[in-house]
């Protein structure tokens, strides 16, 4: 008998947190990531942690970051207009390294948009919402079982980095109900302590001291030194600064991109997905090999930092590459980035999920 | 009154941080030292002393964010505009022993921040709010801000404000804070003790401080000298107990002083 519960991706999501040590939640409601701050509601208290709904999504993200500062290991989940209203706040956690874990279940946009249905529009506003020069990491997951696996893992990575990650999902996986298997341990990472060290300096990632331990941390959104000092005009400071915020992410991009191949070794056309569309791509992959045509599939199961070497080793040699998605082309373009030439985008702006039958089409116009 | 006898020194100012950033006349000097104060020697409402090791501070933007950061030796959170009640929220739920106090300014707190300052008011979480009011946007260039008087000039009304200022004690106690102060820096010492039992208030507790800005709205409203501000403080300033039997129309222009409101 299969160890695996019927459960949904948002509920899985709320469940991987607290394997990881998630202990504090705020938020506020939003369709279709309720169902998650529900179930912290619920389960956070009979784990000894808080919760609370805040009075709007700037709240929130900064409860969670005031949370992460206290000790806490930290999470908020949220659809674009609320990460919309967040964006300032999560460049105050870049900025001061506080490691976060934010869930974007991505609905139809721009603005109110299709409330209920699914979209992947928020790929940019994840790398790019807040002002300035900075990185972040963001996590597709593509069934139940990975949004209870990559929400473990976008705790760890927070940790490890000092740095929020996005579980970024669509409303089709957050509101899927299939099996999941939640193991009796999970890998757990927690942030590196060495008391006296300097929280903001002299290493990649430095230490990082919590609230209320003796340690009188000096924290703050403005440019500072190792020692949380404001030298907000001081050139080097600065640009120390902002270029150690990115490279201790793309420095290391290789352990933190993970990406899936199936059906590539032999394959002249390349599908590169995410996502619940890489779900239907799969089927895709599958009807075409039947009608004799060799397609692949690389799955980006980490969209930030981009998968770069990944998509370039497998776009070698390929005729075609296409790229199918719930936008107009925001990971097609990262794509053309990449490999240097046009691909082709089969872009889903319906508020449903992308059918395998245009990417099959695609695949056959463009023979 | 002991606590004057005391120089506010190194223990509790992080060495390097001064001088202090304010502008010369500016009240939020005096609120520093205020509160350096009220925390020096004090114990809890069980007589426990407190250090500064037992408390954060968290800040939003504007002069008041340079109240107690980078100044105060103690755990302190510097946050975005408008926020820090949201931050300190979240770090009082995930460690209730800390003692926190938030720091900021009107505009802060009362304009861009307001919905956090309602809310936190209404949920009676256990913080202590402190808000440096100088009537204006200091920090920015002196624009008008929600506490600026009627027809008052600043840079953004330069014709005198059109708009009805807020009365923050007011709001603050109507969404539910039942520990509800005003003072003005020239009441120091009533203000210390204010302080301290608004650290000991089991609860969410507000306290209003009255703070003189010769840079923009003094020189904006020809006031005069910093002195002048503080004489003008003064003037303005009635204590709650006198200002229960005036009228509306004597009320008018005066900054009502005192414990306006304790469980």
């Amino acid at each position: 008998m299969s160890d695996a519960r019927l459960m949904q991706g948002n509920e899985a999501a709320a469940e991987g947190a607290l394997a990881a040590g998630c202990r504090f939640y705020a938020g506020y409601p939003i369709t279709p990531s309720s169902e998650l701050m529900e179930h912290m509601a619920k389960r956070l208290p009979e784990l000894g942690g808080a919760f609370i709904q805040m009075e709007d999504e700037i709240g929130s993200i900064a409860a969670v970051i005031g949370a992460s500062w206290a000790g806490a290991k930290a999470m908020t989940a949220t659809s674009g207009p609320g990460l919309s209203l967040m964006q300032e706040n999560i460049g105050y956690a870049v900025m001061t390294e506080a490691p976060c874990v934010i869930v974007n279940v991505m609905r139809a946009g721009p603005c109110t948009g299709q409330a209920t249905k699914p979209a992947a529009g928020d790929v940019m506003q994840v790398r790019w919402g807040s002002h300035g020069d900075y990185q972040i990491i963001a996590l597709s997951p593509w069934s139940v079982q990975e949004m209870f696996d990559m929400s473990v893992r976008a705790f760890n990575l927070a940790e490890t980095y000092r740095v929020p990650v996005f579980l970024l999902a669509d409303e089709a996986v957050a509101h899927l109900r299939e099996g999941c298997v939640i193991p009796a341990s999970v890998p757990v990472v927690n942030r590196k302590k060495e008391p006296g060290k300097a929280p903001f300096g002299g290493e990649q990632v430095p230490p990082m001291p919590a609230f209320g331990e003796g340690e009188k941390v000096l924290v703050t959104g403005s440019t500072h030194d190792e020692w949380g000092y404001r030298k907000s005009a001081d050139p080097n400071i600065q640009e120390q600064l902002i270029r150690r915020l990115s490279e201790k992410i793309t420095a290391n991009a290789s352990a933190i991109v993970e990406t899936e191949s199936h059906w590539l070794d032999d394959a002249d056309v390349l599908i590169v997905a995410y996502g619940i569309v890489a779900r239907s791509s799969m089927k895709a992959v599958k009807v075409l090999r039947e009608q004799g045509v060799k397609a692949g599939l690389l799955r980006l199961k980490t969209l930030w930092p981009f998968p770069e070497d990944a998509v370039r080793l497998a776009a070698e040699g390929k005729r075609l590459i296409i790229v199918p998605e719930m936008n107009l082309g925001q990971v097609a373009l990262e794509v053309e980035r990449v490999v240097r030439h046009d691909v082709v985008c089969v872009a889903g702006v319906r508020g449903e999920v992308l059918r395998p039958e245009p990417i099959i089409e695609a695949v056959n116009n463009n023979g | 009154m002991a606590e004057f006898d005391v120089h506010i020194n190194t223990d509790l100012i992080r060495s390097g941080a001064m001088p202090s950033p304010f502008c010369a006349g500016c009240g939020h000097g005096i609120l520093m030292g205020t509160i350096l104060r009220a925390i020096n020697e004090m114990t809890d409402a069980n007589g426990k002393p407190l250090s500064m090791d037992d408390f954060l501070f968290v800040s939003g933007i504007g002069c008041a964010g340079w109240i107690v950061s980078p100044h105060f030796n103690a755990d302190t959170m510097h946050t975005t505009h408008g926020r820090p009640i949201a931050f300190a929220t979240g770090a009082k739920l995930a460690n209730p022993k800390l003692k926190v106090v938030v720091i900021s300014g009107d505009g802060d707190l009362s304009a861009i921040g307001g919905n956090h300052l309602i809310h936190a008011a209404r949920r009676n979480i256990d913080l202590t709010v402190i808000c440096a009011n100088n009537e204006i946007y200091g920090m920015t260039g002196g624009q008008v801000s929600p506490a600026t008087p009627e027809t008052k000039r600043t840079t953004t009304t330069p014709v005198g404000n059109p708009d009805r200022a807020f009365d923050i004690c007011k709001l603050v106690e109507a969404a539910g804070a039942d520990f509800v102060a005003r003072w003005s820096v020239h009441q120091a010492r009533p203000l210390v003790k204010s302080i301290r039992k608004a650290i000991n208030h089991n609860g969410f507790s507000f306290i209003e401080v009255m703070s003189p800005c010769p840079t923009h709205y003094g020189r904006l409203n020809a006031l005069g000298e910093p002195f002048d501000l503080i004489d003008d403080l003064k003037k303005r300033s009635v204590p709650v107990q006198k200002a229960e039997n005036m009228t509306a129309e004597e009320l008018d222009g005066r900054i009502v002083t005192g414990q306006i409101k304790e469980p």
